[in-house]
């Protein structure tokens, strides 16, 4: 607490103030970037094999993704965890329920529309 | 100025934290332009819910497993996940004032951006030869307006990414141009996030069922 300038904010996507070397930062872009390959390349190869369950499979592909989106957000947007990233974490985090709200929002009314609606061809032929 | 009036009324305030002004410009700049980028994931979301509610509205067309072709997919996922590497270079060497590595990233960045757009544009163009197009099915249309929409978001971070060179180039790294950098930065990687979802949900998914 006593040198206030620690405690201030981050920039999105910038790096702590006293951010390390060249080498460690380019070190932090390159395992952003290995991970971001097994993850894809674990993803492509989970949707192509026989390998696996196959009702597992959207689920694995679903969980994949979202985790290399969070290796993204740490490794090249620098989202951090850190206090100096408060109110980074909070808009995303209040952007990620919007999200949410939305495709599942989305999903269940129209899925449910779906379910209770009477086939086409029966309701043209009520309308005749 | 009232919080300047703030200040002299509590020096050292009851927080226990010395008043340390306004953030700076660049973390105010930052966090505003964080905010667009998540208001524009919020538009993708949308795109994507219709493509999920459509996703069965074929009208006897083609399916996605009956056009996908996923090596292309791979291709393009791999350009652009070296773009944002690159692009993460480029952020480096701004910050280490080098203009010849600053040029030489961005411009690796923009070659694979362009790679990705080429790919994109054939798949798109062959779906249309193949009568696939926009107007085939509502499935099909939601797939043109939410890949489309990546594509434009790719070709407008491009056209910045080419007058961030410039800017560099004849201005060099004054403040406001580091404020652009650090924005086109933020942009070109939630780009590449949303095209982790893209090709999770569109291409693969799609594929595998």
């Amino acid at each position: 607490m006593s040198n206030a300038h620690n405690e201030a904010d981050v920039a999105p996507g910038d790096e702590q103030l006293d951010h390390g070397s060249v080498a460690q930062r380019i070190t932090g872009y390159l395992t952003g970037l290995g991970l971001a390959i097994l993850l894809t390349a674990t993803s492509f190869f989970v949707a192509g094999t026989n390998l696996v369950w196959e009702p597992s499979i959207p689920v694995a592909l679903v969980v994949l993704a979202i985790a290399q989106m969070g290796a993204h957000l740490v490794f090249f947007l620098h989202i951090t965890t850190g206090p100096d990233n408060t109110n980074n974490v909070l808009a995303l985090a209040f952007g990620v329920l919007i999200v949410i709200l939305l495709m599942g929002g989305s999903l269940w009314i129209m899925a449910n529309l779906n379910h209770n609606m009477m086939p086409m061809d029966q309701l043209m032929q009520m309308q005749r | 100025m009232s919080t300047i009036a703030l200040t002299d009324a509590h020096p050292g305030s009851a927080a226990g934290r010395d008043w340390i002004g306004p953030a700076p410009k660049r973390i105010v700049t930052g966090y505003g332009f964080w905010i667009f980028i998540l208001s524009d994931i919020i538009m993708f979301a949308t795109l994507f819910a219709t493509y999920a509610v459509l996703l069965g509205q074929t009208a006897g067309g083609p399916t996605g497993r009956d056009l996908f072709d996923l090596r292309n997919v791979a291709i393009e996922t791999a350009f652009l996940l070296a773009s944002s590497f690159t692009c993460g270079l480029a952020s480096i060497a701004a910050d280490e004032r080098s203009a010849i590595w600053f040029q030489i990233a961005m411009a690796v960045t923009c070659a694979f951006g362009l790679g990705f757009l080429a790919i994109e544009g054939n798949e798109f163009a062959s779906l249309v030869a193949r009568g696939a197009g926009p107007t085939r099915s509502a499935f099909l249309s939601a797939f043109f307006t939410l890949v489309g929409c990546h594509g434009l978001h790719v070709s407008a971070g491009i056209l910045w990414l080419l007058t961030m060179m410039a800017q560099v180039f004849t201005k060099g790294f004054r403040p406001d141009i580091l404020r652009r950098i650090l924005c086109f930065a933020l942009f070109w990687h939630a780009l590449d996030i949303i095209w982790i979802a893209v090709f999770t949900i569109v291409y693969l998914l799609g594929s595998a069922k």
